[in-house]
């Protein structure tokens, strides 16, 4: 039984590939985190101000919102949303959201990108619901 | 300091207590303050009803060309794809013939006038729907505010349960990306479409019916259908209801279709 020193060099070895990746991140080429994306506003979302919600609000919890929007307008049929400040909306991802952000490229998918998620709204609801360009 | 057991287990219990109700009153305060948060409603304009019902007078809709612009004005709004293989059709409204519409009567001898007359055909939005008994996700459902049995396709599957359970064969499925059977600059920009692999039927216009107009075929069909309220005795519906003798499809399974037909 003199296969010590062997097992010993394969294990340094075996360790040394295992942990490659954090090795090689660490000290050869030191990683850095994406830079956050920059969102557009087009003129009429900075002409409005305030959003459905306020901004932090959006920004955070937008998929709730329109979740609670789908399940309201499709399954209880009550289709206007009234928000704090006592304004009316017509609860509507195309109609409503889109209107304003008409840039979907450069507000939606930038984010949706960077946080890597991919939802499907836009396999059905239209990104472009006044037919620009 | 003398504590005895008992004074002990009474001030344990007290405390178990306090730390017991602890999130009960969390729960009322951030109730409390929850007054002025946002809120929905239905629109101003809404129509509303009951059990939502259709009358098709067939006698002013004799030919094929008289149904042609109601299925058009249908499938344009809601951007149904045409396809043309027959296995891929997406139908909301459409036309059939007496006997294919009503299967259960089967007279040998019908009249010249019925024999060569089209019916329009669509979801008869039931009173007792097999569909939503049918559907495991509850995709499809009987909506309790007015009876219009309504798709959720953000649920659909695409099992296609309620396709077999529907003995009108109502609904269509999505074998394709329907976005390819649309023109693309047809297409109604204010409705979505839909998605490959979910089912898809007639939901009797309720976007339109929110807003306070009638049903896309009602208005395009210049008075020969009649849609209302089938459970107030005053409705439009119930007076020609009332007024002329009507059929409706395959009513001994006991599903009550609310499209009825005036022969």
């Amino acid at each position: 039984m003199n296969d010590k020193k062997w097992i010993v060099l394969g294990l340094i070895i075996f360790l040394g590939l295992f942990s490659f990746p954090l090795w090689y991140n660490m000290v050869i080429k030191a990683g850095k985190a994406a830079p956050a994306p920059e969102v557009v506003l087009t003129a009429k979302a900075k002409a409005a101000k305030e959003c459905v919600m306020s901004k932090e609000y959006m920004t955070t919890e937008h998929m709730q919102l329109l979740d609670l929007w789908r399940h309201s307008v499709v399954r209880n049929g009550k289709r206007e949303f009234v928000n704090p400040e006592g304004k009316t909306f017509n609860m509507s991802l195309s109609n409503t959201c889109l209107d304003c952000h008409s840039n979907k490229a450069e507000f939606c998918d930038r984010c949706h990108d960077y946080a890597s998620v991919r939802p499907y709204c836009f396999d059905c609801h239209i990104e472009n619901p006044k037919g620009e360009e | 300091m003398n504590s005895s057991r008992r004074s002990f287990i009474k001030v344990a219990g007290i405390t178990a207590l306090g730390l017991g109700t602890q999130p009960l009153t969390q729960a009322m305060a951030t109730n409390a303050s929850h007054g002025a948060g946002p809120e929905v409603r239905k629109g101003p304009q809404a129509l509303l009803a009951k059990q939502w019902a259709m009358v098709i007078d067939t006698r002013k809709l004799q030919h094929a060309e008289d149904l042609e612009p109601l299925i058009e004005a249908c499938h344009k709004i809601h951007n149904v794809p045409h396809f043309q293989n027959k296995k891929h059709e997406i139908k909301w409204i459409w036309e059939s013939h007496f006997h294919n519409v009503f299967i259960d009567l089967h007279n040998s001898y019908l009249s010249e006038s019925v024999e060569n007359r089209p019916f329009l055909t669509l979801c008869n939005h039931c009173e007792n729907p097999p569909c939503v008994r049918a559907c495991p996700t509850q995709a499809t459902f009987k909506r309790e505010s007015d009876g219009i049995v309504l798709m959720d396709f953000h649920r659909c599957i695409g099992c296609r349960f309620c396709m077999a359970a529907c003995p009108y064969g109502s609904r269509s499925f999505n074998f394709r990306d329907p976005r390819t059977g649309l023109n693309e600059k047809e297409i109604n920009k204010k409705f979505p479409t839909r998605t490959m692999g979910v089912v898809e039927k007639c939901n009797f216009c309720a976007e339109r019916l929110a807003e306070g107009k009638m049903p896309a075929c009602v208005e395009a069909s210049n008075g020969a259908i009649t849609f209302g309220d089938l459970k107030d005795p005053h409705s439009e519906v119930r007076e020609v209801l009332h007024e002329n003798f009507t059929i409706r499809r395959n009513t001994a399974l006991g599903t009550e279709p609310c499209v009825y037909y005036i022969v």
